[in-house]
């Protein structure tokens, strides 16, 4: 395989991976977190420093457990998805969730708040109040679900462990760049490493497009 | 007008890279190709050996082999909790208790080449001069003239040849000059390339970095120095894994044909063959 080839293949299963596991965590943890932003109970606290402390999971300690989980000696073993990109987008997705779930608590706080009052005084069931709620925010929620990508973009840890590392298979830019460092191929890797840089531009500058158009 | 048609434009957009996703995810899912996972030691990545044969071996069985490099150790490991089919390492100690517990039926020798001792080129030790081909020796004057000495650290086939030789020659290695990395092996030549420092290694990766590398050989063909790589057959009894094309990618490399591309392998390159074929037959 040329090295154009292989590079861009290694950059489009980086962005496959990262975006899918950004698109999950995202709806899982908008979803769940937008209720509990918007309502007072006695465990909230514990659940939001929960949720804080797993924003700083190291990704290998994440790499580690869904490793283990997948592993043919492991519960989920008899799936056989260890060493695939299905492996590497659950474990990302895992990263990122918390940290969906941490910004989206916090962003949509006190705006959610009037939000829902004014939903209910007008008279609005629940769903509506929701929609309406994603919809106000959405300029917030879409900087949450950026940050979520920027890790699930940037970790090395859990996709060298849970993916191996397998040429056109599971070799993703990052672990890419620690394989040609590795053996001194410093060109390829930083040639990646630019890449890299590029493509967390462009999706931000999309992102902020986004809610651009959204503003106006 | 405008704030409808770009909300519709972003609901457009999201529904797209929904579709694209999906699209994916269903396409990565209906290829039904033979393929096989090999747990595979670092040097044999390293050195190139395995981007050569790999494209040859798919073309001739429609086999791919998605390769797992890692410390002889870690690779025993993998292949225990069943997590690949096959296994191709070197250091026979290890592949011979994996095979006693039950994990593999047999171990069949494939290849071999050997280990050197490398060190700066202008070698404070003086290795060269004084011990040009004992490796027990050389590991001797290393400890006692406090030389830094970089360790894979790994329980890699490298590593555990490495610490046979430190057991012989009665030193247990500690203190500042012994460091242990915990690294493969191209990126632990960088690292003595980098400290200055000496560190066992196998000649195949040495070879195919020696261009980048501050490194020049200071011990080698010694007796002791053999690197002997061989395949396990896997038992499949307790694990689901693909015994079938594991078995194809062993005879493979064991016939007639996959012993002369290892023997052939970089002899444009290098002048020498970086692998020598030694399969039984």
């Amino acid at each position: 395989m040329s090295f154009y080839g292989e590079v861009s293949g290694v950059v489009f299963l980086s962005l496959f991976i990262s975006v899918t596991s950004t698109i999950i965590a995202s709806m899982a943890g908008m979803v769940l977190a937008i209720p509990i932003a918007l309502k007072d109970f006695r465990i909230k606290k514990y659940i939001i420093r929960l949720a804080e402390t797993f924003m700083s999971i190291p990704p290998v300690l994440m790499g580690l457990v869904v490793y283990l989980m997948l592993s043919r000696k492991g519960p989920l073993g008899e799936l056989g998805i260890l060493f695939t990109p299905t492996a590497m987008i659950i474990a990302q997705s895992l990263l990122v969730f918390p940290i969906v779930f941490g910004l989206t608590v916090s962003a949509i706080g006190t705006r959610g708040r009037k939000i829902k009052k004014n939903c209910v005084a007008l008279g609005a069931g629940r769903r509506d109040t929701l929609i309406l709620i994603i919809k106000e925010c959405r300029v917030q929620l879409l900087s949450v679900a950026a940050a979520g990508f920027g890790r699930a973009i940037s970790e090395v840890g859990a996709v060298m462990m849970v993916g191996g590392n397998i040429r056109g298979e599971t070799r993703v830019m990052t672990t890419y760049i620690a394989l040609e460092t590795g053996q001194g191929n410093f060109n390829k890797a930083i040639t990646i490493g630019v890449i890299l840089l590029l493509v967390a531009f462009m999706v931000n500058f999309l992102l902020h497009g986004l809610s651009k158009i959204d503003e106006k | 007008m405008l704030n409808l048609r770009s909300k519709g434009r972003f609901k457009e957009l999201l529904l797209i890279s929904l579709c694209i996703v999906m699209a994916f995810t269903i396409t990565a899912c209906s290829k039904k190709e033979r393929s096989m996972v090999l747990a595979t030691t670092t040097s044999t990545q390293d050195s190139g050996l395995l981007d050569y044969l790999l494209p040859i071996f798919e073309k001739d069985t429609g086999i791919k082999v998605k390769v797992l490099a890692k410390g002889t150790g870690e690779a025993l490991e993998v292949a225990k909790r069943g997590d690949a089919d096959g296994l191709l390492v070197h250091a026979k100690a290890q592949e011979l208790q994996f095979v006693k517990d039950g994990y593999g039926s047999e171990r069949l020798e494939v290849m071999y080449n050997d280990f050197i001792v490398v060190g700066p080129k202008d070698d404070t030790a003086k290795l060269k001069e004084k011990t040009p081909s004992d490796a027990i020796a050389a590991f001797k004057l290393i400890s006692t003239s406090k030389a830094v000495f970089i360790s894979r650290g790994d329980k890699s086939g490298t590593n555990t040849k490495e610490l046979a030789i430190w057991k012989s020659a009665g030193i247990a290695p500690n203190g500042k000059w012994y460091v242990s990395a915990g690294k493969g092996m191209g990126a632990v030549l960088q690292m003595a390339s980098e400290k200055k420092a000496y560190t066992l290694t196998d000649r195949a990766t040495y070879l195919s970095m020696k261009d980048k590398l501050d490194l020049d050989i200071v011990t080698e063909k010694g007796s002791g120095f053999l690197n002997q790589y061989a395949f396990i057959r896997l038992d499949d009894s307790k694990n689901k894994i693909k015994t079938k094309e594991a078995n194809e990618f062993i005879e493979w490399m064991i016939s007639t044909k996959g012993q002369k591309l290892i023997g052939e392998f970089g002899k444009d390159k290098y002048g020498m063959s970086l692998f020598i074929p030694n399969a039984k037959k």
